[in-house]
């Protein structure tokens, strides 16, 4: 079942992976050291479909895609936090990691909790507690840049004019 | 009618946009350096199809040039090959993207201006609307010559009053960074305005810009004025005539005032930039890396304090002094005028323009125990090095006066009794 990695407030981009792993941008390579500093298990024993949980200010610091990257190649299916800072929420957007704003479930939330996430209406359920919170919903444009798998994929098909 | 990023906006849309609209507007120019050039290629190719308008590109090689590694060296080959490929003719490698960006006459006010660097607010101090993006939406944006954006509200900083002698920019703007927080304005376009920036030349002002994104904001304004024009015609390859955007009638969301006269020299500690501290809390802090350069505070006005308390001085026997010009130009003239001298009589080292130590990756790393005091715009654990190492930020005075004693020490008595 999937589980909560719990992360703290105005986690930064180089938190997420230092500047000295940057050499790559190949998210498999990438995910090996993320979160290495603050949470040395994290790249050992997180399983695919796992979440990130973090606090206020989520990925601030430098625009570098690898952080979201390196979440992403973890095999982690999502971000929950209270509010990202905003090149993470625009970065993980257009590279395709889905990320969810919602203040109750990023408090309420403990490490290791089993959840189980709906992408498309936001709803959050902590199987664990047995809560459920209902994430801000991302606006329409977003769902059509995260369905396509990133911004990327969304243009080889469309233009950009398509999105407004 | 709006604020300055409202008016900014709307001149592009070609009507009325106010806070909360998504825009998809084009943009003048799209900036990326050696660090974030390669993803935005790789993005490139990915979408294949050509580039919108190949004078929108501006690309500078700064955060690790000349190449510290191998595997820095492969990056830049395969970036220079592909604006070879390109046939792109914006290309510098003379100094720190956004410096060089303000000096070669990309940054005008009225500008729409995106960069794949989180500290392109900087061109905010010229009434620009700048701000940074990943390199994979700067790939997007070379294809499509244009970009979204939410229109942001924003937050009005006034300051007001005359800052005590030896409180300089970075100083009000740590005390402000230590007032608002890290997410205090995320999101938000922030204006600074008020007589203390009227008052400022623009090489203190951009201080204030390039400082905002600290705060996590999307853009950091000033209102052009006559010191605008000023530097504008004599510092950079701008032209006139100049569109002097102003803010018409705005709504704010929220309005912070600051009287600056209140405000001492300030220190932000390790390991966040809005751990800040009057600098008198952390006096005799041992430092073992002084660093004066990026883009913050690498200018020449700032070369210019350091030089003023170092002349006729010596750095501290174990404090590894070094001092980064920010572009080539800076470089030139702290060279005509004596500076770089002065320096290297104290016992600096002079470093190779560009982001130098900032970033941790050349020109300076900070070993296990160590402790800097820097110029920069940020003290995250592991920036400079190890992550073992502290990091704390000051004004170029500041950090000067660290120098000679080899830790934090008040510099005013300095800046009273220069040398010579």
């Amino acid at each position: 079942m999937p589980r909560a990695w719990k992360f703290g407030e105005n986690l930064n981009t180089d938190e997420i992976i230092p500047a000295r792993y940057n050499i790559t941008i190949e998210p498999k390579e990438l995910a090996r050291n993320v979160f290495c500093e603050i949470r040395p298990d994290y790249a050992q024993s997180v399983h695919p479909g796992d979440m990130v949980v973090g606090g206020p200010n989520f990925g601030c610091g430098s625009s570098r895609e690898h952080a979201p990257i390196a979440i992403k190649g973890s095999g982690a299916a999502c971000v929950i936090a209270p509010s990202f800072a905003r090149i993470f929420f625009r970065n993980a957007i257009n590279i395709g990691l889905p990320i969810l704003e919602c203040p109750e479930a990023a408090a309420e939330i403990a490490d290791g909790d089993e959840l189980a996430v709906s992408l498309g209406d936001g709803k959050i359920t902590d199987l664990t507690s047995g809560k459920t919170y209902q994430a801000q919903p991302l606006p329409a444009f977003v769902l059509q840049i995260a369905e396509a798998g990133g911004i990327v994929n969304f243009l080889k098909t469309h233009t950009i004019e398509d999105l407004v | 009618m709006g604020t300055l990023v409202e008016e900014i906006f709307s001149r592009k849309a070609g009507r009325e946009v106010h806070a909360g609209e998504i825009v998809l507007l084009d943009v003048d120019y799209i900036m990326s350096h050696d660090n974030t050039t390669p993803l935005a290629i790789k993005a490139f190719r990915e979408i294949g199809k050509p580039i919108a308008d190949k004078d929108k590109l501006v690309i500078h090689f700064d955060h690790a040039y000349p190449a510290p590694n191998l595997l820095a060296a492969e990056a830049q080959k395969k970036a220079l090959d592909f604006i070879k490929e390109q046939g792109l003719t914006h290309f510098y490698h003379q100094g720190v993207c956004h410096q060089v960006m303000i000096e070669e006459g990309f940054v005008r006010p009225g500008a729409v201006i995106i960069g794949a660097d989180s500290h392109t607010n900087t061109y905010g101090a010229l009434g620009a609307f700048a701000s940074g993006y990943g390199s994979t939406e700067i790939g997007v944006a070379w294809v499509a010559g244009k970009t979204w954006f939410k229109v942001p509200p924003t937050i009005l900083v006034e300051l007001e009053g005359s800052a005590r002698p030896g409180v300089y920019s970075k100083d009000v703007m740590l005390y402000l960074a230590g007032l608002l927080g890290m997410d205090g304005a995320t999101y938000r376009s922030v204006e600074f305005a008020g007589s203390y920036i009227q008052s400022l030349s623009m090489q203190a002002r951009i201080v204030f810009s390039n400082f905002s994104t600290e705060i996590g904001a999307k853009c950091g304004l000033i209102a052009p004025d006559a010191v605008t024009v000023d530097f504008l015609e004599h510092e950079t390859k701008a032209a006139p005539p100049y569109d002097l955007v102003q803010p018409v009638n705005p709504t704010y969301e929220r309005i912070v005032r600051v009287n600056v006269a209140e405000i001492e020299p300030q220190v932000a500690c390790h390991p966040d930039v809005d751990h800040v501290k009057p600098l008198s809390e952390v006096a005799g802090l041992p430092i073992d890396e002084v660093f004066i350069g990026t883009c913050t505070n690498g200018r020449y006005e700032d070369l210019e304090i350091a030089a003023r308390m170092l002349k006729g001085r010596r750095v501290a026997p174990y404090t590894r002094t070094i001092v980064t010009p920010a572009s080539a130009l800076i470089y030139k003239k702290a060279l005509e005028n004596g500076l770089i001298q002065v320096f290297m009589d104290a016992g600096c080292t002079i470093g190779v323009v560009g982001c130098g130590a900032c970033i941790g990756r050349h020109g300076g790393l900070l070993a296990p125990g160590e402790r800097a005091f820097t110029t920069m715009n940020r003290n995250f654990i592991g920036r400079m090095g190890s992550p073992e190492a502290e990091i704390y930020l000051g004004s170029p005075a500041a950090v000067a006066a660290a120098a000679i004693e080899g830790k934090i020490v008040d510099p005013r008595p300095y800046l009273e009794a220069p040398y010579a």
